[in-house]
């Protein structure tokens, strides 16, 4: 009795001063030493009673994890006491504390030794338990003596513990193995259940893999199997399912053919229990191996066990070895633990939910079972619905969405959010309920709940991504509940799916977009996020109907407070900026490649509708049409298909989208900007001269600068007032200088909404340039003039080489200036922009040699664009030739084996590609900034082939436009360990500062920044994913031995690989 | 396999630890705890924890935490198997598992977690064996060891373990031998809300508590054994005559065990005894209404007692106004809970509860209506109609007294609203 208060108390109550005592007064010592000291009078004391309570408070000191090693040679003298409570405790203390006082515990093996001798059997275990307990190392050699000893003991219970010793020992000593096989051979023979389950343990410990110890006792292992203690069971099927798969031949190979074979193997074991099943599957293909049987029969009514564990085990006996038909006999038992405890369902339920991925059919009669209970723990629930999922038919179907739909209705709404997954993937899996799951999951987008609502627009995503068909009326509906649901995740989430399928309702998408526009301001960040990603993607898809939209929308995003929102729309509009704009231009025209209307450009006409007369060019020389303007639309050669000039006077007839498209715009227009009506007008029309009539007469010039001069600062008014979407256009053209690009879709974009508001001016104006056009004498003087002006603004918001991507020296350097001359026009603290790569590399890589093939060959460039589909993908070209004899069909990318934070954006797949010819398509990589492979599956006309890409270091950056100041300053930011260095010693003396220039563009996707000193290049650029400043700094000497050259940039890794291409490649110069 | 033991209460102490093989400091559980707090109750926290080094596989049984910790590849189940058998012979000895019990009985729980685990690999799990090794406490033989000198530890090994039939110890001796048998069956059923069945379930068991001298061998016959969709036994059943003749053989376990539970399925049909009329409703404003009558069903003239509803309510609800024309009803603010207590159900006279709930001012209705729990019990009726034929003793010469009783239960039981 007086035991049982001292574990809360370890001291007798005489001694007050509790453990809690602070450390730093000396009292705790005193009493932590009288307390041990009270304790070693009482071990030391001959009376067992007194010897008992001290090991029991020890033992409590012991148990609640407190130190009591100081005891160790007090209570390591009562080993030999008589009393054996004593004797047990002492021994529990023993194993706890003897590997930390080897020295001392080597005292008490004698005694063990002693004991091992003992007639006692229980005594002789107890040693022998104890003995192998001790981790001490020299005792090594006297444990292995012991163990054979014990092997050959007369009483199972000692060879039992042999049995358990041997893990032990092996564990302290793995050198000790040999010998120790040797005995588990003889245990493995035993006969005893009791020792069986702990030989086949000790065996699974020591040496798995000698499988050929089991061969000669297999079938006396089946035998007993059911009588081994249900612990050893466990272990013995585990290790049975194991042997079987490495002895026997699997019984589902083949079970068609020999299906009408005789019954190799009688078995009628199975008398009634309605196993008329089983006696069916005995009379299948029987040339299973009769051992193979025998384990199977013997392991079966071991599913009717206590334990959880033994039938699981059988469970995944059945499953691994058994033939498939047999495997169902397991279902039954599994679900009957079900009832069992939460950790045991737990466990249970994820075995079946892998189990019925395969078989169906197998848990099907169970399906009610699986149903939740609203008490179920959360992981439980999620577990029985992925259970129920998986064995959804198209039968039950019925039955589990009905479940489901009660679900929705639950509290827990981490499982309401797994159930609207549940839905979606039955959805998906069957296609009968497929239109039913998704009106049901549309109807949940009203739901009060946050989670619900985003996890049914998420499903609903991902089931319209998977499905070929597009299902217009259900992005029709959700386009219908943006007026209604007010919840922004939703808003955001309907935005993105009507971005995503704007192909599939081109006249919905630009209307929603037109109502988000208006009501913009009003919006929740998130939202703004999203209208602005689908203001992108339909201008990129439809810019015809959308561009002014999303000029509208740009611009009010680029006042938002909020930066995110400033970014995105600074960062989208950059992507608007790719070559597909140039479409507009005819190829191989000035414009084209600068990527603005040049002066005295002339659009290319459209085809007509109808032939023209061509009686006409009985004397005339037929004009020549581009097929690449396909793009240009139709209606403006409709009208006047052989003046350039119809361009202008097309208003008479617009396409009915625009049409509609237009009026909703001045329906913005008019709600939103009723302050300022007439300026709009004057507005515009000044910018259309500007923007293309950029060269007028000299005497016209004075004039324009003049509008110029008015316009920003009507701008710059209006837009602050958010007056109204012209002006908005107007100033981002203007003032605030827009990207080459946008001015020119601007421009381009006033014949979609151009309104009656030409005025007669301007139709003279326009003659002026016409008659202007083919002089061009004046041309350069007016180029430069304007560029003063407009160069400046243009820099301040656009890639600065964008516009001369594919620059060809002769050419550049007559209208825009040199790469180098362009960053002085910064101001300082500029922001930092992206740019556009200044050298594409044009060498190819092989990846798929045409030989190995059969006929593909694929060969990757870095494109050095931005990936549309994330500014943190790589674009690679990739080139397919076939140069086969035959046509290989449907290439495309199968299964992708990335590194984890990798993202790979597959090209389109290509339907056919003729012999001979050569396709491209853009994948987009996201190498997380890593220079490790992205491996994936090409698929090409069935056969499967393993591509592998790596990115050179140089390839992972973008590069990034940037004032000298901002350079300087973002270099002091990454100083220290961010900062690498190193000396390149160039062969040549004085090399040309071009040279070295061109040499790192070549390696490396960075951009040049303009430095006030001429030994000194700066390069500044970005990682592509990780989105990390990487600046490059290289100083010339004056020999051009002793440069060096500096990057910054706190991925470590990038930098000093980027220090050491650069540091090989300028070598080379 | 298990490596150590920590047992750690509700409040985050861990205030018992055991070691098989080398120390693993305490501080494991840090993992243990982290997975505690993401979890929104005790009852969530995942059954395996993986960490750097380690796997702790935890049970949680009457607010009380077993972390296992293992250190490779082991059957899960094994391992969560055996702290349930480690829990189940606590209770065994000390009549329940709480903390106070284990602390205050530290040194038997101590000697009897080094027994049942050698090296991490159980040795000894089996009740009567261990009983024999190390007594159960009592105050009796407490006084009597102090007078005597005497331990609780038993120098010899228990005949039981080398036997065939470890579950029995030899020299039993009963003046009164008697063999009780008590047929439990639990409902676990889902009720959906125009009150059909959509799934009900038996669970069953058959506990006996058997006190007979000597070694008997037992044989039980059922009068209808089909009814068994699927079964589990107690090791000493023989299963093989169960297979061939469908009679239970078997050489009981001294003292109360669990000889056998069954489990009837789903797709047989079953009787549920109560019925539930419900009108629970919220309103826009002003809370919502609740009425709910309970009424006694297909109990073959059984009188259906100590019926109790619960009813946990949304979030929201303030308090509920009821009035009950039979039993009590409490309503805890805290945990929302709405307990009705009815007891006995009077056929004449169904019990009755109605009245108003209020809710929080301003937040709107709740989605979904509560579920309620239901508990029953129909004493000397198995649902199943299971029936205990006869029961025949072998091996031993005295007549017994024989009794078998029947009880069927609420287990799972919900209705939903």
């Amino acid at each position: 009795m007086a035991a049982t208060g001292s574990y809360n108390n370890e001291r007798p109550p005489s001694v007050d001063a509790d453990y809690s005592a602070d450390p730093a007064s000396g009292s705790f010592f005193s009493t932590e030493y009288k307390k041990h000291e009270d304790l070693k009078q009482m071990l030391d004391s001959n009376k067992d009673g007194l010897k008992l309570e001290a090991m029991k408070r020890i033992i409590g000191m012991v148990a609640k994890g407190r130190d009591a090693s100081e005891l160790f040679p007090a209570v390591v003298k009562n080993v030999v006491s008589a009393n054996l409570e004593v004797k047990k405790l002492v021994y529990v203390y023993l194993v706890r504390y003897a590997e930390e006082q080897q020295d001392l515990a080597l005292l008490s093996i004698s005694t063990f030794q002693r004991a091992l001798k003992d007639p006692n059997q229980l005594i002789r275990a107890c040693a022998l338990r104890v003995l192998s307990s001790i981790r001490v190392p020299v005792i090594v050699p006297i444990m292995m003596l012991s163990i054979k000893d014990a092997v050959s003991d007369m009483s199972p219970y000692v060879r039992k513990t042999a049995a358990h010793a041997i893990p032990k020992l092996y564990n302290l000593d793995p050198e000790q193995k040999e010998e120790l096989i040797q005995v588990i051979e003889k245990l493995l023979s035993d006969e005893t259940t009791l020792v069986v389950g702990s030989a086949v343990m000790a065996f699974e410990e020591v040496c798995p893999e000698r499988i050929d110890l089991i061969h000669k006792n297999y079938r006396k292992l089946c035998n007993l199997l059911v009588d081994v203690e249900e612990w050893g069971q466990v272990i013995i099927i585990n290790m049975l399912t194991r042997y079987a798969r490495t002895q026997f031949v699997d019984p589902n190979a083949g079970i068609e053919v020999e299906d009408k074979e005789q019954p190799f193997y009688e078995d009628e074991d199975e008398e009634e229990d309605g196993e008329a099943e089983a006696e069916k599957l005995q009379q299948r293909p029987k040339m299973m191996d009769h051992d193979h049987r025998l384990l199977l029969r013997n392991a079966k009514p071991l599913l009717q066990s206590r334990n959880a564990a033994v039938v699981l085990a059988v469970a995944q006996l059945y499953q691994h070895i058994a033939p498939r038909p047999e495997v169902s006999l397991v279902a039954r038992a599994l679900v009957r633990l079900l009832r069992s405890h939460r950790e045991v369902q737990a466990v249970v339920l994820t075995n079946i939910a892998s189990m019925s991925t395969r078989r169906k059919d197998m848990f099907e009669p169970y399906l009610k079972s699986f149903f939740v209970r609203s008490s179920d723990p959360t992981h439980i629930k999620s577990l029985k619905l992925e259970v129920l999922t998986n064995l959804a038919t198209d039968t039950n179907i019925a039955v589990i969405l009905r479940e489901f739909q009660t679900y929705i209705g639950s509290s827990d709404k981490e499982f309401v959010a797994a159930t609207i997954q549940a839905i979606g993937r039955c959805a998906s899996n069957i296609r009968e309920v497929t239109d039913t799951c998704l009106s049901g999951l549309v109807t949940l987008l009203s739901n009060r709940d946050e989670s619900v609502v985003g996890e049914s627009v998420v499903v609903i995503r991902k089931l319209l991504q998977s499905e070929t068909v597009g299902h217009k009326d259900i992005i029709r509906h959700m386009a219908r509940l943006v007026d209604k649901i007010k919840i922004p995740m939703a808003r955001a989430s309907i935005l993105w799916l009507l971005g995503e399928y704007c192909d599939k309702v081109p006249k919905i998408a630009p209307d929603v977009l037109r109502k988000m526009a208006k009501t913009f301001t009003a919006e929740d960040d998130i939202v703004k996020l999203q209208i602005l990603t689908l203001a992108t993607k339909l201008y990129l898809t439809n810019p015809k109907q959308t561009r002014l939209l999303c000029q509208y929308v740009y611009n009010l995003a680029k006042y938002d407070t909020n930066y995110d929102i400033r970014d995105r729309a600074r960062l989208t509009r950059a992507l608007q900026s790719s070559f597909k704009d140039r479409d507009q231009f005819q190829l191989s025209t000035l414009s084209h490649l600068i990527n603005a209307r040049a002066t005295g450009y002339q659009d290319l006409p459209d085809f007509p509708i109808e032939a023209a007369d061509p009686n006409v060019r009985c004397v005339e020389v037929p004009a020549i049409f581009a097929p690449e303007n396909h793009h240009r639309p139709a209606y403006q050669s409709r009208s006047k298909p052989k003046k350039p000039e119809s361009f202008y006077s097309d208003e008479s007839s617009p396409g009915d989208e625009s049409d509609e498209e237009s009026e909703s715009d001045s329906e913005s227009d008019s709600s939103d900007s009723s302050s300022s009506g007439s300026s709009d007008e004057d507005d515009e029309d000044e910018s259309d001269s500007d923007d293309e009539e950029d060269d007028d007469d000299e005497d016209e010039e004075e004039e324009e600068q003049q509008q110029a001069k008015g316009r920003k600062k009507g701008g710059s008014t209006s837009v602050k007032k958010h007056t109204g979407k012209r002006e908005a256009t107007r100033a981002s053209g203007t003032e605030d200088s827009d990207t080459s690009s946008t001015s020119s879709s601007d421009s381009s974009s006033e014949d979609d909404s151009e309104s009656s508001s030409n005025t007669s001016e301007e139709e003279t104006t326009k003659k002026k340039s016409k008659a202007e056009a083919p002089k061009g004498g004046n041309r350069q003087v007016g180029g430069s003039k304007r560029s003063n002006l407009d160069l400046l603004l243009d820099l301040e918001d656009s890639p600065p080489a964008m516009d001369t991507p594919l620059l060809t020296p002769s050419l550049g350097g007559l209208l825009t200036p040199s790469p180098s001359s362009q960053p002085p026009s910064l101001p300082p603290g500029a922001s930092i922009q992206p740019a556009s790569a200044k050298f594409i590399p044009v060498a190819k890589q092989e990846l798929l040699n045409r030989i190995s093939s059969g006929g593909l060959a694929v060969a990757c460039r870095f494109t050095r664009s931005p990936h549309l589909y994330s500014p943190r993908m790589t674009s690679v070209e990739l080139s397919f030739t076939n140069s086969g004899a035959e046509e290989i069909k449907d290439i495309s990318v199968g299964a992708k084996k990335l590194a984890p934070g990798m993202a790979l954006h597959e090209f389109a797949g290509i339907t056919v590609l003729a012999p001979g010819a050569t396709l491209c398509g853009t994948l987009g990589i996201d190498f997380n900034d890593t220079t490790q492979p992205a491996a994936f599956d090409l698929v090409a006309g069935g056969r499967t082939f393993n591509l592998s890409i790596t990115a050179p270091v140089g390839e992972l950056l973008m590069p990034l436009a940037m004032s000298e100041a901002d350079f300087n300053l973002n270099q002091i930011k990454l100083r220290g360990m961010n900062e690498l260095s190193g000396p390149v010693s160039v062969s040549t003396n004085q090399p040309a500062t071009t040279t070295i220039v061109d040499k790192i563009y070549e390696i490396a996707n960075l951009l040049q920044v303009q430095s006030s000193s001429s030994t000194s290049l700066k390069f500044g650029g970005q990682t592509a994913s990780g989105k990390a400043l990487v600046l490059v700094s290289v100083l010339l000497s004056e020999s051009g031995q002793e440069s060096s050259v500096t990057v910054n940039c706190e991925k470590l890794v990038i930098s000093s690989m980027l220090l050491k291409e650069i540091q090989s490649a300028v070598k080379k110069i | 396999m298990i490596h150590s033991l920590f047992i750690i209460n509700s409040s985050g102490d861990v205030f018992m630890e055991k070691h098989w093989k080398s120390v693993i400091p305490r501080s494991i559980c840090d993992y243990f705890f982290d997975a505690q707090r993401k979890a929104n109750n005790n009852e969530d926290i995942p059954p395996v924890i993986t960490t750097p080094h380690h796997y702790l596989l935890s049970i949680l049984r009457s607010n009380l935490f077993f972390v296992a910790v293992c250190m490779t590849e082991v059957p899960p189940l094994f391992v969560i198997e055996f702290l349930h058998r480690v829990v189940d012979t606590f209770e065994d000895y000390f009549g329940e598992c709480t903390e106070s019990i284990i602390k205050e009985h530290y040194v038997v729980v101590y000697e009897l977690l080094d027994e049942m685990l050698d090296n991490g690999f159980p040795l000894a799990t089996e009740s009567n064996i261990l009983k024999e090794l190390i007594k159960p406490p009592n105050i009796l033989r407490t006084i009597a060891n102090t007078v005597t000198g005497k331990s609780n530890v038993s120098a010899t090994l228990p005949t039981g373990q080398l036997s065939n039939v470890p579950w029995r110890r030899s020299g039993v001796k009963y003046t009164n031998n008697e063999a009780y048998f008590d047929v439990t069956e639990e409902v676990d059923a889902i009720i959906d809300k125009a009150g059909g069945t959509v799934t009900a379930e038996i669970q069953g068991y058959i506990d006996c508590c058997v006190k007979l001298s000597g070694m008997p061998d037992l044989t039980l016959t059922f009068m209808n054994s089909r009814l068994f969709d699927d079964i589990s036994f107690h090791p000493c059943v023989r299963l093989k005559r169960w297979e061939s003749e469908r009679v239970l053989s078997f050489i009981p376990p001294d003292g109360n065990s669990r000889l056998l539970s069954y489990h009837i399925g789903p797709q047989s049909v079953v009787a549920i005894p109560v019925y539930i009329r419900h009108n629970i409703s919220f309103r826009d404003v002003g809370g919502g209404r609740l009425d709910i009558t309970v009424g006694p069903k297909q109990t073959m003239g059984r009188v259906v007692e100590g019926v109790v509803l619960e009813i946990p309510m949304p979030k929201c609800v303030l308090n509920c106004n009821l009035t009950v024309t039979q039993g009590k009803y409490t309503f805890d603010p805290v945990s929302k809970l709405l307990n009705w207590n009815i007891g006995r159900i009077d056929p004449t006279k169904l019990p009755n509860m109605r009245g108003n709930i209020s809710v929080q001012s301003g937040s709107p209705p709740p989605e979904s209506n509560p579920i309620i729990n239901v508990q029953f019990v129909v004493t000397q009726r198995a649902l199943s109609g299971l029936k205990v034929n006869r029961l025949d003793i072998y091996g031993e010469k005295y007549n017994p007294f024989k009794g078998v009783k029947y009880v069927t239960k609420a287990g799972r039981f919900q209705v939903r609203t």
